[in-house]
Formats: C-alpha cells, sequence, structure tokens
C-alpha cells in the first residue's frame, strides 16, 4: 500500500511537469500581453517598453523564463501580478478560503439533498417519488449553471423585495455587505444564491448516479445471499447494498474536486464572489501572466492529487481492490 | 420475473429494433421531435425581418411584443433574430465539437484496446495527461489566446471553439472505446475473422467497431450536451464566440449588466439552452434504453 502510494507519487512528477511546459508556453505563447496597452499608447515611448519588459523578464528567452518560473515556484514563488504589483502566491492566498467556504458549504448542501434522493429513488424504482426525482436530476443536469445563477438574480434580486424594507431579498453578489465584514449573518446571507445555484448541478449529478448504482447492486450475488439468509429487505438495502453502492461515490468525489472548482468559476464570477475563479477570470480578461499560470498551476496539482486520494481511498475502503 | 427482450426469432435488423425501442420510451420521442424543431428553427433563422447584427439605436431595450416577439437590446437588435442564429452557432459547435471528438476518441481508444501493448501504454498515458488538465481553465486561456491573433483563419471564433473543446474531451470516448474493444477482441467472430484472412483495419473497422456502436451512440449524446453548455459558457465568459456574431452564451453575457432594464435578455437565451440539452439528454437516455437488452418494452428494466 505506501510502496503504491510512493510510486504514484513518483509518476505525478513527471505529469506535473510535463503539463506546467505546456501551461507555461500556451499562456506565454500569446498574443497581444501585458504591455499590449502600453505599445499601443502614443505616450510611452519605445524605450520606455524596452525598459518596462526588462523589468517583467519578458525580454529573455522562453526556455529561459520557464526555468526561472519553475525555480520560483518550488520555493513557493509565483512571480508577481503584472497589474497589481503584489506575489501571485499571496493574491491566491488571500482568495483560497473564499472559494473553500463558498464550495464546502455547496458541497455539503449537495450531499444532503443527492444521498436521501439516490437512496430512495432506487427503494422503489419507477414509483411516483422516483419518476419526479428523476425528471428533476434531468432538469438540473440540462440547466447551465451561469443561467442558473442569472435566473435568480432575476427573481430573488430583481423582482422579490422583503416586505418589512423594501429592500431586494437576497443580495446580487459579493460576500459582505459594506460595514459588515464580520457578520456572520451578512455573510451566509450573501452566500445563499452562489450556494443554490453550485448546489443544483452537482446534486442532481450525485442523486442519479448512487441512483443507478444501487440499481445495479441490488442485482449482485451477496444482496441475493442476505435476502436468502431471510433478512429483511429494509437491512438488505441500507446496510448491504448501501455501503456497496455508496463506494464509487468517494471515487468519484475525489475525481469531481476540481471540475467542482470550475463551477464555482462561474458562480464566482456571476456573484463577484472573491475567490480563485473571479481572480482567474479578472487575469484572463487583463492578461496577467503570473496570476493565470498560479491559478491553473494549482489547480493542475489538485486534479492530480485527488486522482492519488481517490486510488488510494477505495484501496482502503474496498478489500477487494489490491495493489501490487 | 419479466422475460428479457432478446431480438425476436424473427429476423430483425439492430438498427429496425432500436429505432422501435427508440420510439417506445416516450420522452425521448418528444426530444427528438424538439431538437428537429430547434435544428429548423435555426436553418430558418434567415426568415427573420431583421438581421442579427442590424442596429437600431431608436429601439433600445424594447420590450418583448409584437414588432419584436423577444424584445431589442441595448444596440436595438432584435433578440428573437439574435436567437435563431445564435442556435445555429451552439447545434453547429455541438455536433461539430462532438463529430470530432467521437472521431479522435475512437481512433485513439479502438487502436489502443486492439493492438494493447506499447501502443496502448502510450496512447492511454497521453490520455492520462490530457485528463488532469484544468478544463475550464485551459479552455478560457485557449479562448483568449486565440481570439486575438495574426493568423487570419483562426479568427473565425466559431471554429476555433469547435476544435478546442473537442481537444479537450476526446478522451472520455476514447476509454470508453478501448475497455469495449479489450473485451470484444477476445471474442469468437474475431477469430473467425481472422482466420478467414481479414486484416487488422477490416478486423478494427468492419468487425468491432459496429459492436461498440450502442455505447458510442450514448456516450455521444453526453459529450454534445457537455459541449453546447461549455461553449455559451465560454462565450459567455467571453472567451467564446466573439461579439458581434450572436451566440446564446454571448446574449446572455450582456444581459447580466442590464438585469434591471431588460430582464427578457437573460431570460430566452438561457430557456433555448435548457430546451436544447435537456432534449439531447433525454435522446441520450432513450438511446441507452434501446441499446439495452435488458429494458423490456413498457421501458422499465427488467429485474434480475
Amino acid at each position: 500500500m505506501s510502496r503504491y502510494a510512493l510510486r504514484r507519487f513518483l509518476q505525478a512528477i513527471p505529469i506535473l511537469l510535463i503539463l506546467s511546459v505546456l501551461l507555461f508556453f500556451m499562456v506565454r505563447a500569446a498574443p497581444g500581453g501585458p504591455l499590449a496597452a502600453a505599445e499601443r499608447n502614443p505616450n510611452i515611448s519605445r524605450e520606455q517598453i524596452e525598459l518596462l519588459k526588462k523589468k517583467l523578464g519578458l525580454d529573455q528567452p522562453l526556455p529561459i523564463q520557464y526555468v526561472k518560473w519553475l525555480g520560483g515556484v518550488f520555493q513557493g514563488d509565483l512571480g508577481e501580478s503584472i497589474k497589481f504589483h503584489r506575489p501571485v502566491s499571496a493574491m491566491i492566498a488571500e482568495r483560497i478560503p473564499n472559494t473553500l467556504l463558498l464550495v464546502g458549504i455547496a458541497f455539503l448542501i449537495t450531499l444532503l439533498i443527492a444521498l436521501p434522493v439516490g437512496i430512495l429513488s432506487a427503494r422503489r424504482p419507477y414509483s411516483f417519488f422516483d419518476y419526479c426525482a428523476t425528471t428533476l436530476t434531468f432538469i438540473g443536469q440540462s440547466v447551465p449553471v451561469y443561467w442558473l445563477g442569472l435566473a435568480l438574480i432575476l427573481v430573488f434580486y430583481v423582482n422579490l423585495k422583503n416586505p418589512a424594507t423594501g429592500m431586494p431579498l437576497f443580495p446580487s453578489g459579493g460576500m459582505n455587505s459594506v460595514g459588515q465584514e464580520h457578520n456572520l449573518g451578512d455573510l451566509l446571507w450573501h452566500l445563499v444564491l452562489p450556494v443554490t445555484a453550485l448546489s443544483a448541478e452537482w446534486a442532481a449529478w450525485y442523486s442519479r448516479f448512487l441512483r443507478s448504482n444501487m440499481l445495479d447492486v441490488m442485482h449482485e450475488d451477496y444482496v441475493r445471499t442476505a435476502r436468502a439468509k431471510g433478512l429483511v429487505e429494509r437491512v438488505v438495502y441500507y446496510k448491504h447494498a448501501l455501503r456497496n453502492a455508496i463506494l464509487p461515490l468517494v471515487t468519484l468525489i475525489a475525481l469531481d474536486l476540481p471540475s467542482l472548482f470550475a463551477g464555482a468559476l462561474f458562480v464566482e464570477t456571476i456573484f463577484s464572489w472573491p475567490g480563485m475563479g473571479r481572480l482567474f477570470w479578472d487575469a484572463a480578461r487583463g492578461r496577467d501572466y503570473p496570476v493565470l499560470l498560479g491559478v491553473v498551476l494549482i489547480d493542475a496539482v489538485l486534479i492530480v492529487g485527488a486522482n492519488i486520494l481517490a486510488d488510494l481511498l477505495y484501496g482502503v475502503l474496498d478489500p477487494r481492490v489490491s495493489y501490487d | 420475473m419479466t422475460e428479457l427482450a432478446i431480438a425476436p426469432p424473427h429476423e430483425e435488423s439492430l438498427a429496425r429494433l432500436v429505432v422501435r425501442r427508440f420510439f417506445k420510451h416516450r420522452l425521448a420521442a418528444i426530444a427528438l421531435v424538439v431538437l428537429g424543431l430547434m435544428l429548423l428553427l435555426a436553418l430558418g433563422a434567415s426568415l427573420s425581418r431583421y438581421t442579427p447584427t442590424e442596429q437600431d439605436p431608436a429601439n433600445q431595450f424594447r420590450s418583448p411584443g409584437a414588432g419584436h416577439w423577444f424584445g431589442t437590446d441595448e444596440l436595438g437588435r432584435d433578440v428573437f433574430t439574435r436567437i435563431l442564429y445564435g442556435g445555429r452557432i451552439s447545434l453547429e459547435v455541438g455536433l461539430f465539437s462532438t463529430l470530432l471528438t467521437i472521431v479522435a476518441g475512437v481512433l485513439v481508444g479502438a487502436l489502443a484496446g486492439y493492438y494493447r501493448g506499447w501502443l496502448d501504454n502510450v496512447l492511454m498515458r497521453v490520455t492520462d495527461a490530457f485528463l488532469t488538465f484544468p478544463t475550464i481553465f485551459v479552455l478560457i486561456i485557449l479562448g483568449s489566446m486565440l481570439r486575438d491573433q495574426p493568423i487570419s483563419w483562426l479568427k473565425n471564433s466559431v471554429l476555433v471553439v469547435i476544435v478546442i473543446i473537442a481537444g479537450l474531451s476526446w478522451m472520455w470516448p476514447a476509454r470508453l472505446v478501448r475497455s469495449l474493444f479489450l473485451v470484444l477482441r477476445e471474442r469468437d467472430f474475431v477469430a473467425a475473422s481472422r482466420a478467414l484472412g481479414s486484416g487488422d483495419m477490416r478486423i478494427i473497422f468492419g468487425h468491432i467497431l459496429p459492436n461498440c456502436i450502442g455505447p458510442i451512440l450514448v456516450s455521444g449524446t453526453l459529450q454534445m450536451a457537455a459541449a453546447i453548455i461549455t461553449e455559451s459558457g465560454l462565450s459567455y465568459l467571453g472567451f467564446g464566440v466573439q461579439p458581434p456574431t450572436a451566440s446564446w452564451g454571448s446574449i446572455l453575457s450582456t444581459a447580466q449588466t442590464h438585469v434591471f432594464t431588460a430582464p427578457w435578455l437573460a431570460v430566452y437565451p438561457g430557456v433555448m439552452i435548457f430546451i436544447t440539452v435537456m432534449a439531447i439528454n433525454y435522446i441520450g437516455d432513450g438511446l441507452r434504453d434501446a441499446f439495452d437488452p435488458y429494458v423490456v418494452y413498457s421501458g422499465k428494466k427488467a429485474k434480475a
């Protein structure tokens, strides 16, 4: 087991290195560049631009820039933002907690919805409840998260007003009201719409996945054995079948972790939530190379890490899996 | 308990069987009609009285009514017309990126699964590497990179979006097809065909691939739904299809700033995306049931 884990970690290193090369050259090959605006400005002379390039290290050949950048990465230095003149690692560090808060709460709500719905609708397939749940999951999977966000703003910010104050029912964006930076209630109030937008889609996927797993598992031999022993159907279902059906969900969640952050990108953009996704979007529009690279790299590490975690976790949870 | 629906004794071709079973799934049949209507609307876009880019400063933010069914936008353009043209883009991107994804995925998966050995190893490592790409981030970088580079044929943002979506999706069908090939290549009909002197290409494309058609079609519908959502999402963020070309996503992206003055801008394009994607998802569901021999005619799964 530990040897397997070690091997997986060692295998991850070349993948991440190749990925970093590809990402670096992809980002840097982009035309325009952060100095495009300065180059078009007639008040800035050629010499000044050359000077700027030199200062930012943009005058050197790309491979050298890459090696320098990578050297920095190993020391936790992701470079400096061209737009804000601040260390990228610091900018990302202050955004991570906000993204984790949003994604974490949305994920919790997702599980609270998806687990009972998936389990109950597979308990009596093609019943009325199952029919409603399945239809809802189809809807949830077909609504794009960015449109759901907009629709929520339209309904709960534009149209519905709080009858007591005449103010919008929920805010359209941001994390806090002005002057309410440490008010937990205010924070939760700002979380409602973004979390709803995020959880709707995830809950649909997970409940559908769990439902079909449960249905598959019910055909297994150990379920027949449990029934043959004379166990009540309730025990067979909730004890023997459920445990096995939930197993693949663990892997799915670990593998999904990065795409959860991708969903967060849309929601953060729509609701001006100051997280990593919003940071990335702003950086992409302003061509702030170091910030772009920093965020993508962190996401890539997350994906590779989540993949390893999923494999290891599966081995821990399922005794039939052996590593050698 | 219930009898399994294996092909009836009188020889019915697989295609006819699948079509018949598909239409037993009522929602899938309805979905097919809906998607057909969407296609007709997109094809008939040029019949509209307006053009998608024609500006009319005197008619900004007209709410939906007789002259403009879905209202007008901030430049006085007819939203209904723009949505029709946007439908062309979305369906075009969905269809062609799916075709590209499937062709690439089938090639990689078939070669890897059929030949195994070092070829399989190399192809699967490349597939793994692509799977670790942080997709949405890379799409945004590629989208922003390609939109203002000097080569003129790359200026066609629709083509660019099709290629980059396929470039980041082919791994899923590749894995699927590989796993199917690994099983099917051991079957007797493959050995028989080889004994008759068939070459590898004939076995791969003539004998094994036709047996994979069901799962490939189903994964194609999933891919198409995802591609349409991705395209609109990219365009919504400003890194997909570029203005003034109308796309459902790009109409949505201006909608947010005008959510008070023109809420209809936020409603209609989203409804179109939703209906299209939902229809495709139901078609996929119908196909899955149609190809699955364990589903009995009532549309329910047989209990073992």
